[in-house]
């Protein structure tokens, strides 16, 4: 609850032209270190795509927003995570709200063992919304908005299982649009698709970065470049710690790279 | 050895697996069909419906041994399956990994590997003889989940653990708590595998002859409460055969317990399928 004050108060008085930051961040696994001194900010209502070769810390960085690395016994974070301004590792910040406020979309489409209209349900219905006009109209709601309204109208009863791949990922984005969070975070949500189905979630990514701050990783440099409005580059040292090397605007950063090493990997000279 | 061909040894390797499901099935059909044609013929509704007389004679039907079978496996199953679900659900999902829990699970290694007779012997010291339950089916029913429950606890634990990854990470990632996600995804996906676990125990429970004989007594006579003593079918064929003359009657009462189990693993596989298509969008 003292999160969610902090962040209203945050949005009413528009202090933040920043929707998520990290400052100086490093991640640690035991003793591996999988993130050194990444500091980014990134603008609300906007894509923002992370790439680098495999290894390089992207999925690691992305967890961080939701704390999904949490799962992970012994794994460190020092330096800050913000959202609006308040640091999400505070104690006082409660992880279940953070996760309601920054969903996340997974490389493998995940949809759970129940119906389409169970699947998107379930996040309202966890958090104590049990009526079922209510209900009815948020799964179309977020079903239109993830243009799979007209696909699946007709068999919303039937298991989500039976969809295609490009359907059960569609799908398990309006699974997070129907909690109604204001960041979405997607994992390589394409590696999986075939290329009609990558293009459709990608359409879907664009309208959708109107209402939302959205965050991919992604191993295809063409999506990154036709998706998103920034870029980030990273890659990883030595000592196999993940590094954010560049970051900017997406045309600047696939047509104008300032570091030498963006440039190699862009040009396919290198990764 | 190297001279042999590779199609031969292929032809080989296939004789074996044959022969070895050969030999299986062989058993099971000749098992059912020699108790089934020697106990059929005395099988007959009036010997479900009456009682055992007793005595050397072993006159008399099974009513009451059904009776007491049935309160046997349903206060078995109503202590056993919450108890091993729950330990199920801590080892699998909340147990760390230290010492402590290890121990738990190694515990649960041996426990399992025990002997039912000294489960029987355990359940009349402790049951029997220091909780004055005496020989009843409240003790005979608390021995069989001492002896179940590492069963139990292990199957369901592989169920819960066979439920991928993704589907507790999505269920995070919406902002569920563990417990929702353990309640709302996590078991319904695991349901058929607790479902045959349990039907597993079932069929032990029915089995189980030796823990019972030392916990439950073997009264013949109609149980009136859980305290009561009693006799399972299992038993009953036991003292039959061994006591009485009447050999017949030991092998309808065998027909009986082999069509439940029969009876009780294709309910089943006919609940775990039914569950599983309904999970499955109906591949």
């Amino acid at each position: 609850m003292k999160m969610n004050v902090t962040l209203e108060r945050a949005a009413e008085t528009n202090l933040c032209v920043t929707k998520l930051r990290t400052d100086m961040v490093s991640l640690f696994y035991g003793k591996f270190q999988a993130l050194r001194n990444v500091s980014l900010d990134i603008t609300p209502c906007s894509i923002t795509s992370i790439i680098g070769p495999s290894g390089c810390g992207k999925s690691s960085l992305l967890r961080l927003f939701n704390r999904m690395n949490d799962l992970i016994p012994n794994a460190v974070v020092k330096g800050k995570v913000e959202l609006d301004g308040t640091d999400i590792y505070d104690r006082a910040v409660d992880v279940v709200d953070l996760r309601k406020k920054v969903g996340m979309v997974f490389q493998k489409p995940n949809p759970f063992p129940m119906s389409i209209y169970d699947n998107i349900a379930f996040g309202p219905r966890q958090h104590g919304k049990t009526n079922r006009a209510e209900l009815d109209k948020i799964v179309e709601n977020v079903l239109h908005r993830a243009a799979l309204w007209e696909e699946v109208k007709d068999k919303l009863g039937q298991s989500a299982l039976a969809l295609s791949g490009g359907q059960q990922q569609r799908l398990c984005i309006a699974r997070v649009l129907a909690v109604e969070p204001e960041v979405i975070l997607m994992d390589e949500p394409c590696s999986a698709l075939d290329p009609v189905a990558t293009l459709k979630i990608e359409d879907l990514m664009r309208s959708l970065a109107q209402n939302y701050t959205i965050i991919i990783v992604t191993h295809n440099m063409q999506q990154a470049a036709r998706v998103s409005d920034m870029a980030a580059f990273m890659m990883m040292t030595e000592d196999r710690a993940g590094e954010l090397v560049e970051y900017g605007t997406t045309s600047q950063i696939f047509t104008n790279p300032k570091d030498k090493r963006t440039e190699d990997y862009i040009t396919g000279r290198f990764g | 050895m190297r001279n042999i061909s590779p199609k031969t040894s292929q032809k080989i390797a296939l004789g074996f697996i044959w022969a070895g499901g050969f030999i299986t099935a062989a058993i099971l059909l000749l098992i059912v069909v020699y108790v089934l044609s020697r106990g059929l013929p005395a099988l007959d509704l009036d010997f479900l419906l009456t009682k055992p007389r007793g005595g050397l004679s072993g006159e008399g039907g099974i009513s009451t041994v059904i009776v007491s079978t049935v309160y046997l496996i349903g206060l078995t199953l109503t202590i056993l399956v919450p108890v091993g679900i729950g330990a199920a659900i801590y080892l699998a999902e909340y147990a760390p990994s230290n010492r402590f829990t290890n121990f738990i699970r190694y515990g649960i290694e041996v426990l399992a590997g025990v002997p039912s007779i000294i489960f029987g012997l355990f359940g009349f010291a402790l049951f029997v003889t220091a909780l004055h339950f005496k020989f009843s089916i409240l003790s005979g029913a608390l021995t069989l989940v001492c002896l179940l429950l590492p069963t139990m606890i292990r199957t369901t634990e592989e169920a819960i653990k066979a439920v991928p990854r993704s589907y507790r990470e999505g269920a995070l990632a919406l902002g569920c708590t563990r417990w929702q996600t353990i309640a709302r995804v996590v078991l319904p996906a695991a349901i058929p595998g607790i479902i045959t676990s349990v039907i597993l125990c079932t069929g032990r429970a029915i089995g189980e002859t030796a823990c019972l004989y030392v916990t439950m007594g073997g009264s013949a006579a109609m149980p009136t409460s859980l305290l009561s003593g009693g006799r399972t079918l299992s038993l009953h064929v036991f003292y039959l055969a061994m006591e009485t003359r009447a050999m017949d009657k030991a092998m309808a009462t065998a027909a009986v317990l082999i069509i439940v189990i029969i009876l009780v693993n294709t309910l089943t596989t006919w609940l775990a399928r039914r569950f599983s298509m309904r999970m499955g969008g109906g591949q």
